[in-house]
């Protein structure tokens, strides 16, 4: 089954890149320390999943790229063109000239109708050059005008006009300190919409994946492009070919679909994060020596702990025992700063996967009670190991991992909100107050549902 | 000397864009010009590759009157340093002899001379005259021009109006185009440079001409940017100083001095004026740099009116550039790098005579140029922010900007641009000079007797100017005051 990847905006189009770039780096610049077989195997799955054939040339990939100015989406295709590996089709891609000055309501209300054909009927195209569509991955950030507003109304069509298809958002939570001035305001309206329209939301943090750069791979002057390959490594881990199965035979054929089913059962609860150990830079890899029983105590304490990243991780945490009386500020037993899940995902690739015990992850303990605790926890594996990591594990969450960064939104937003400072702005493109309260209601639900797990 | 109004533009051909004009067809678009394409360049392969997206926008250069053209003139001049090329621009000129200088100079390419409206008077320093004699006169002219311009833009995006705010004809007559540009072409932005009168200036009624000038930037403009000539000035003997003091290890390199005009176009001696006005041609040049050059966080025209206006009338930006100049040694350390930013907040380095970083930020704007990481932008607000207020509701107003392409003799630059109620003292000085000469009705029948002109044009334009004196001493006034959030909605759970 294959995916269709829409890069909408700056940020979604220069991370799109970078995943594909990733995903090749990984089929063709190692051999993934598995048989031929094994490898083949995985390059066949790889590729089916995010790029087809074209005559004699090289790959194209699955993706449809939507910009509202032009200068990035050219320097996009060029250099990917330039790889020799990949490159996207000429004419899968849509921009104006003018971007949408980061304002949602433009992105929304003025591009995403007056373009809605045009774009839909790119995605169309894509779509139908799937034997077997598996979904859609978007890729947009929350803080500027095109990928968040155009994004949010893309995915609203997506939606209306593939009712039954996966539709995967992936996110980008803008650092704290701003990129944007009103980046508040447009996180609040793209996540409530998003949260209508989309299966699940699959967030990366700046301010994250910064500290990642700086303290695990220690770039000394970081750029966008290193958080981006970051980025793009992430998500490469976790949409590589696994199997879903124990003993299972062939690659998964449906990503997208195992993945909301096994992280979304329930629609008030869609919001997912990423960890990936281990991380560090390419000249550490061989020097170190990882053990899977290492990385999955790692990886726990940091689901536990809410841990952004493998350094710096607070062990003083514990999951409560059920039944007891350790006193905590919810209605439920669990302790504070304690990380309490929905479902988890563990993925992992490389030597000797099959023995790895797993039964840590499945500790009822760290689960919300209202589901049982077999069907919360899930793994995927594969033992061929991805870009040059000889072991390495993926945790996607459903928990409370984004309550905080939602909540600091949301807050931020609105008492921005309160002052009606830049509302004019939105008005202008007709997005009024109504709207705005609309979204923060429904964002205060989110928040409300997601701590009182 | 000519009083003139002047307009440029990049770009290449296309459709027209502004208000339907009586049904027509309109003709279809001419077929790409190589050398046109991309602004400046003939196309790489890079965009030949990149065939199919269009062009970027374009913008158009308004400049009136005297100082506008002088500004003008420096402006195309490092436009054409930056993008190495020759393009087509508009010119719109008030009088001769400004208009016959440059059709005989080095820019004479670039400019049309089928483009001219000229007069032979000028405005005898009465924005009356500029505004409501020459506007009047000269509208249906003017339009023409303006919409021959916009025609040839495949997609408008900008005007710049460059003028002063204290003389007849790029007060009144600038503000009057201004007027016109919102009626005419109402989705196009409109950015207004704008050279405010110093204490000393020698033309008395400059404070009547910058109070009536101030009404209609208040209600017609998007963003301005205030100017003064006594902050040009220091910034240029400063860089002099630096210069001649022999005190630097290294020299500073010959074309890097932000009031520098070498390796432009221009080969005649450099006038007086030339220094400082290069100061605010290199601002624009900066303002629009990520809408024509690559970056890895574009930031174009229209991100900055949306993100630096939080209400509609507080749309005064505070500009500074830095460095002023560049040292020969190609390293920069991280700590020149850091001084850089450093600097930008200071209050020497602000192109008005205020100090931001003792008043209250609405929000702050920086855009970055040339060899400098995400990393570094983020690290040096880190530092800084501690040391700055900002507004209750904008604790973490920060609009940024990364453009790969430096400026011409530079490796880096930064330009800042701040909401900060430190613009008031500009505006309450202008008010006081102002009432010193309205009190005694000095000079005002030079005004009254214009067509069109009335007291009651005066009272308006100095309760508008106070009615913003007012929005900005309330904004003061929450400055380090208890900060409560307004409480979050509740829900029913």
């Amino acid at each position: 089954m294959s995916i269709v990847t829409i890069q909408l905006g700056q940020c979604g189009n220069q991370i799109g890149h970078e995943v594909f770039n990733a995903i090749c780096g990984d089929v063709h610049g190692t051999h993934g320390l598995c048989s031929k077989k094994e490898n083949e195997s995985y390059h066949d799955a790889c590729k089916e999943r995010f790029f087809r054939e074209e005559e004699s040339e090289v790959p194209v990939a699955r993706a449809v790229l939507v910009d509202m100015e032009p200068k990035v989406i050219s320097q996009t295709l060029s250099t990917a063109a330039r790889s020799g590996y990949w490159k996207y089709d000429g004419r899968s891609h849509f921009c104006q000239k003018q971007g949408s000055g980061n304002n949602w309501a433009n992105g929304y209300s003025v591009h995403g109708p007056k373009h809605k054909e045009v774009i839909m009927d790119l995605v169309q195209r894509e779509a139908e050059k799937c034997d077997r569509l598996g979904g859609f991955f978007t890729i947009m950030s929350m803080a500027g005008g095109t990928g968040s507003g155009l994004g949010a109304f893309v995915t609203q069509c997506l939606r209306d006009a593939f009712p039954s298809s996966f539709i995967l958002n992936h996110v980008i939570w803008p650092y704290g300190t701003g990129e944007v001035i009103v980046q508040n305001y447009n996180s609040v309206l793209t996540l409530s919409h998003l949260y209508q329209s989309s299966d699940a939301l699959l967030v990366h943090e700046n301010d994250v994946i910064h500290k990642i750069c700086a303290q695990l791979m220690n770039i000394k002057q970081i750029s966008f492009r290193d958080v981006n390959q970051v980025i793009a490594h992430q998500l490469g881990s976790v949409f590589q070919p696994t199997y879903t199965a124990e003993g299972g035979l062939h690659y998964s054929r449906n990503p997208l679909g195992d993945l909301m089913e096994m992280l979304v059962p329930h629609p008030e609860f869609k919001m997912l994060g990423l960890r990936n150990i281990p991380q560090m830079p390419e000249n550490f890899l061989a020097y170190s020596t990882f053990s899977w029983p290492g990385l999955i105590k790692h990886l726990r304490q940091m689901l536990i702990a809410n841990a952004k990243m493998e350094e710096g991780i607070d062990w003083q945490v514990r999951p409560p025992c059920l039944g007891s009386s350790i006193p905590s500020s919810h209605s439920t037993n669990k302790p504070l700063h304690f990380n309490t899940s929905v479902a988890n995902l563990v993925i992992l690739r490389g030597k000797d996967t099959h023995s790895v015990d797993l039964g840590s992850f499945r500790d009822p303990s760290l689960y919300t009670s209202w589901l049982n605790p077999q069907d919360a926890f899930n793994a995927w594996k594969t033992p061929r190991s991805f870009n040059k990591y000889e072991k390495s594990a993926a945790l996607v969450s459903n928990s409370q991992f984004l309550l905080k960064p939602l909540d600091s939104v949301v807050g931020k937003a609105w008492n921005m909100f309160a002052s009606k400072a830049y509302i004019h702005q939105y008005t202008k493109f007709g997005i009024q107050e109504e709207d705005f309260l609309d979204s923060f209601t429904a964002l205060e639900q989110v928040i409300s549902s997601y701590s009182n797990l | 000397m000519g009083r003139s109004t002047a307009g440029g533009r990049w770009g290449e051909g296309g459709r027209a864009v502004g208000k339907p004009r009586p049904p027509q067809r309109r003709p279809p678009p001419p077929p790409p010009r190589p050398l046109r394409r991309r602004g400046f360049r003939a196309p790489s392969s890079k965009e030949k590759a990149a065939a199919a997206c269009p062009a970027m926008t374009q913008s158009v250069v308004v400049q009136v009157g005297q100082c506008g053209n002088q500004v003008g003139c420096r402006f195309w001049d490092l436009a054409l340093r930056e993008h190495a090329a020759v393009n087509k621009a508009l010119l719109i000129d008030m009088e001769e002899g400004v208009v016959n200088e440059i059709l005989q100079g080095p820019l004479r390419d670039v400019f049309d001379s089928k483009q001219l409206i000229t007069d032979v008077s000028g405005s005898g320093n009465n924005w009356a005259v500029g505004h409501k004699l020459y506007g009047c006169q000269y509208r249906e002219n003017i339009v023409e021009k303006l919409r021959k311009t916009a025609e040839h833009c495949d997609c408008l995006q900008c005007f710049f109006i460059i003028h002063s705010m204290g003389g007849g004809t790029g007060s009144g007559l600038g503000t009057f185009v201004l007027n016109l540009l919102e009626d005419e072409f109402p989705e196009v932005y409109r950015f207004v440079t704008s050279v405010y009168p110093s204490g000393e200036d020698d033309v008395i009624t400059s404070p009547y001409n910058s109070v009536l000038a101030m009404k209609e930037l208040n209600e017609h403009a998007d963003c301005v940017l205030p100017i003064e000539n006594e902050s040009l000035f220091e910034i240029v003997n400063k860089i002099h100083q630096m210069v001649n003091s022999g005190k630097l290890g290294s020299t500073v390199k010959q074309n890097s001095m932000i009031t520098s005009s070498t390796g432009s176009a221009k080969t005649a001696q450099e006038k007086p004026f030339d220094a400082m006005n290069n100061i605010v041609a290199n601002l624009l040049l900066n303002l629009t740099s990520s809408a024509r050059f690559e970056g890895s966080l574009n930031m174009d025209l229209n991100e900055i009116s949306m993100n630096l206006v939080p209400f509609p009338r507080l749309h005064y930006l505070v500009s500074s550039l830095t460095p002023l100049y560049t040292l020969a040694d190609v390293n920069v350390p991280s700590r020149r790098l850091d001084q850089m930013f450093s600097d930008a907040f200071s209050r020497d380095h602000q192109l008005i005579q205020a100090d931001p970083k003792h008043n209250l930020y609405l929000a702050c704007a920086l855009l970055v140029r040339g060899n400098v990481q995400l990393s570094d932008l983020r690290r040096n607000i880190e530092r800084l922010k501690p040391s700055l207020h900002f507004v209750s509701w904008n604790q973490e107003g920060w609009k940024t900007g990364l453009c790969s392409v430096p400026p011409v003799g530079h490796s880096h630059s930064l330009l800042a641009l701040a909401n900060n109620t430190c613009v008031k003292p500009t505006f309450i000085e202008l008010k006081d000079r102002f009432m010193k000469l309205y009190k005694k009705k000095a000079h005002l029948h030079h005004y009254l007797h214009i067509d069109g002109m009335e007291q009651s044009c005066f009272s308006e334009a100095i309760s508008s100017l106070s009615d913003l004196i007012e929005e900005y001493n309330e904004l003061d006034a929450t400055k380090g005051g208890p900060r409560t959030d307004p409480s979050r909605l509740k829900i029913a759970v």
